[in-house]
């Protein structure tokens, strides 16, 4: 589904990914763990198509396309769904509408049926239900005045409306306690499928107890220092990162060499 | 700079649509502006002794203003000094004869109406909508008279209801804008040419939406018209007027004043979507619109109620304002005004409560794009017998690239200490952010935009009737296209 070849980003000149190698089939979960400031959320955004990151070099096949080439909306007509960390506050604009706007595009562009609003509504119904949100939450301006938790729990409402193949999830668990990270994780896993992946970029193990990864990535320093199974996780819980620095970093450890 | 960013400031290339100009002959005023020409406007227009001894008192007052430099310069809009003898103060298309029906207009204007998308053929047979079209300085016709004249509505040119009903004009003209009200007030009422007259009678409600088109067409010409309605007790009417102008290298002198009076229990609904020509990239041309307008809710339960989008002209000067002089009476103000390339916008209202229990709201958006410069101005006085009087104010602003201007310059007089006032203001920007997200959920660049700015403006378009709110938004999206990557 998505094959990532010794990637290489900057963001105004400054590289911060540093060769990445990733592949993901349907059907995955993958995590990818590291400290603030080691690129996590670079690479989501760089697989996402923001402007003002800049690939290198390297390449990023997604569905057998190359996804570096295609504009943002055409990665998510594509299936391509970024759960932002930071939701963005859209004043003015209902919930309702732009998701049913952002579901008719998606449609539009696979040939597919665009709802009007009371199909639409009808079909809103359903996935509000199922990510388990405040009904009203769809009647309220697009993240303007939610809570963290809100905030969080709309992103994932959005994943449920439009399906996506593949879902980068941008620390979904940052700000939520503990009942609110459960139900946030358990609809995540509720709209899984054997078909679809997804791409849980985290620092934090804990969500990762909820939301099991078939393989966990240790992202430092712009590189990928370590893939393993979900044990992998539970071994940062308890040691942290430092010992994954140092190996990212061996001028840091020792006198550099002459 | 980002590729987004660049797409923000390419907003502005969105060129003007309705730049065409129409060949007709027109009957058209000396150039430049003394006590003859005004006596040359009130004679070619045949009319009555008291509307020249206006037109000169207002003339003779205005060169006063102009002689002591006294044009409004607090407005944070910035022109070159106008010479007001290098402007022609009328010109009308020439007719040959009085026109009874559509069928003996010109068809080369009813063309350049069907260019502006108000086919006035279609409006006969499409109920709802009456329009009265003034080209340049005259009306050219006016539809569904008929209809309205079986209400008893009255719904003609200025220049007609100075012929046929002289006594409700010599009662109510400059009732609420005097013509010593301001510089473009006494221009305009020494000069003004011809607008658009109403009277709903006492218990009617007006069964149709009534329509005004402005055009301006000859070059160096100045608009001046003047738009009178009466609502007697009781009534109610829904008025919208549209503008739009040829694309010219020099700036044209729009001067308008619109007078509204709702007695007792009526209710005023006045809509404008104005689309003049902004001016070119550079800030080569375009309309200044300098308008006065006002409305006075003389009786009590009455209800005034302004909605503007301002799309067009290189510089708009303009407060719809309303005296809520009537107990219980309404004011209320519904704006959104665009501003892209070098335009500039200082507008607002005034609201100027002065009767019992009067409620005023004051919904006010601003958007700014490229090199735009948008200001709200606004007045709320309260005075000292108006006993629990409210206002609600809310004035926000969207800012599209990093090189435009917003600013809010609220004012707030009260003289009576039970009165209740709010004020909300947000300024929030279009940015990258924003559109990525947009985008990131499988909405284009365009649309994006489209669906972020008919949120901001909601409130304002929801005050629409529907057809006309269908226009603005379209009126927008057009003149913001242009942001394709």
């Amino acid at each position: 589904m998505l094959e990532i070849r010794n990637l290489h980003a900057s963001v105004n000149d400054t590289p911060i990914l540093r060769g990445i190698n990733l592949t993901i089939q349907p059907g995955e979960v993958h995590a990818v763990m590291g400290p603030n400031g080691s690129g996590k959320s670079t690479l989501a955004f760089v697989l996402a198509g923001r402007p003002g990151y800049e690939v290198t070099s390297g390449s990023a096949l997604y569905q057998g396309q190359d996804l570096l080439e295609m504009m943002p909306e055409d990665r998510a007509r594509a299936g391509l769904f970024l759960s932002f960390q930071h939701p963005v506050e859209v004043p003015g604009v209902r919930l309702d509408q732009f998701l049913r706007a952002g579901f008719n595009a998606v449609s539009k562009s696979r040939g597919l049926e665009e709802l009007d609003p009371l199909k639409f509504d009808r079909l809103l119904r359903r996935r509000v239900k199922t990510v388990n949100v405040d009904p009203q939450m769809t009647r309220r301006s697009v993240n303007e005045g939610f809570s963290g938790g809100e905030k969080k729990r709309n992103e994932v409402l959005q994943m449920a409306v439009l399906e996506p193949a593949l879902a980068i999830l941008d620390e979904p668990d940052s700000g939520l306690d503990v009942d609110a990270l459960r139900s946030v994780a358990q609809s995540i896993n509720d709209l899984r499928t054997p078909e679809n992946a997804l791409l849980l970029v985290t620092h934090y193990q804990r969500i990762l107890n909820y939301v099991v990864p078939d393989r966990v990535h240790v992202l430092v320093n712009g590189r990928i220092v370590k893939s393993g199974g979900k044990d992998l996780a539970l071994d940062i819980e308890a040691n942290g990162y430092d010992g994954y620095e140092e190996a990212a970093n061996p001028t840091l450890a020792q006198p550099a060499s002459p | 700079m980002t590729i987004a960013n660049q797409e923000l400031n390419t907003i502005a290339a969105q060129e003007y649509r309705y730049g065409f100009i129409t060949d007709i002959e027109a009957d058209v005023a000396p150039r430049g502006l003394n006590e003859d020409i005004v006596r040359w406007i009130s004679a070619k227009k045949n009319e009555p002794e008291f509307m020249l001894e206006w037109r000169l008192k207002a003339f003779r007052h205005w060169e006063k203003l102009q002689a002591e430099q006294q044009t409004p310069t607090w407005a944070n809009v910035h022109y070159p000094p106008i010479n007001y003898q290098d402007i022609i103060y009328y010109s009308a298309p020439k007719a040959k004869e009085k026109l009874e029906s559509l069928d003996e207009v010109d068809p080369e204007l009813l063309r350049t109406y069907e260019k502006l998308g108000i086919p006035l053929e279609e409006q006969k047979r499409l109920a709802g909508v009456a329009v009265d079209a003034i080209f340049d300085s005259v009306s050219i016709a006016t539809t569904f008279r008929e209809e309205l004249a079986k209400h008893g509505i009255v719904f003609c040119s200025f220049s007609e209801a100075l012929q046929k009903h002289p006594d409700l004009i010599q009662k109510h003209l400059g009732s609420v804008v005097p013509y010593s009200d301001n510089f473009y007030a006494a221009l305009n009422a020494a000069v003004f040419s011809d607008g658009s007259f109403c009277y709903i009678p006492k218990g009617v409600r007006c069964p149709l939406e009534l329509t005004t088109y402005f055009r301006i067409n000859t070059a160096e010409t100045g608009q001046f018209e003047r738009t009178l309605i009466i609502a007697e007790e009781g009534s109610y009417v829904s008025y919208l007027e549209g503008c739009s102008a040829p694309m010219r290298d020099e700036n044209q002198l729009h001067a308008a004043v619109v007078e509204l009076i709702a007695h007792k229990d009526a209710e005023i609904k006045y809509s404008t979507i104005q689309n003049w020509y902004p001016g070119d990239q550079d800030g080569k041309g375009g309309i200044y619109n300098f308008v006065t307008k006002r409305g006075k809710c003389a009786g009590s339960n009455s209800k005034i109620s302004w909605t503007q989008v301002e799309t067009g002209s290189a510089i708009t000067w303009k407060y719809p304002s309303v005296i809520l002089q009537g107990d219980n009476s309404i004011g209320e103000f519904y704006s959104v005004a665009l501003t892209k390339a070098k335009q500039q916008a200082d507008t607002g209202t005034k609201m100027v409560h002065i009767g019992k229990n009067t409620r005023s709201k004051i919904i006010a958006k601003g958007i700014a794009a490229a090199e735009g410069s948008n200001t709200y101005r606004g007045l709320v006085r309260i005075g000292s017998r108006a006993d629990n009087a409210r206002n609600f104010t809310q004035c926000d602003s969207l800012l599209i690239g990093d090189r435009c201007g917003a600013h809010t310059t609220p004012y707030v007089e009260v003289l009576n200490n039970t009165a209740h006032l709010e004020h909300e203001a947000f300024t929030s920007r279009v940015d990258e952010d924003m559109l990525f997200y947009c985008n990131q959920r499988g909405l284009s660049m365009e649309d994006a935009q489209s669906l972020i700015i008919n949120g901001f403006c909601k409130e304002v378009f929801q005050k629409l009737p529907f057809e006309f709110a269908v226009e603005a938004t379209r009126l927008l999206e057009l003149n913001l296209e242009g942001t394709v990557g």
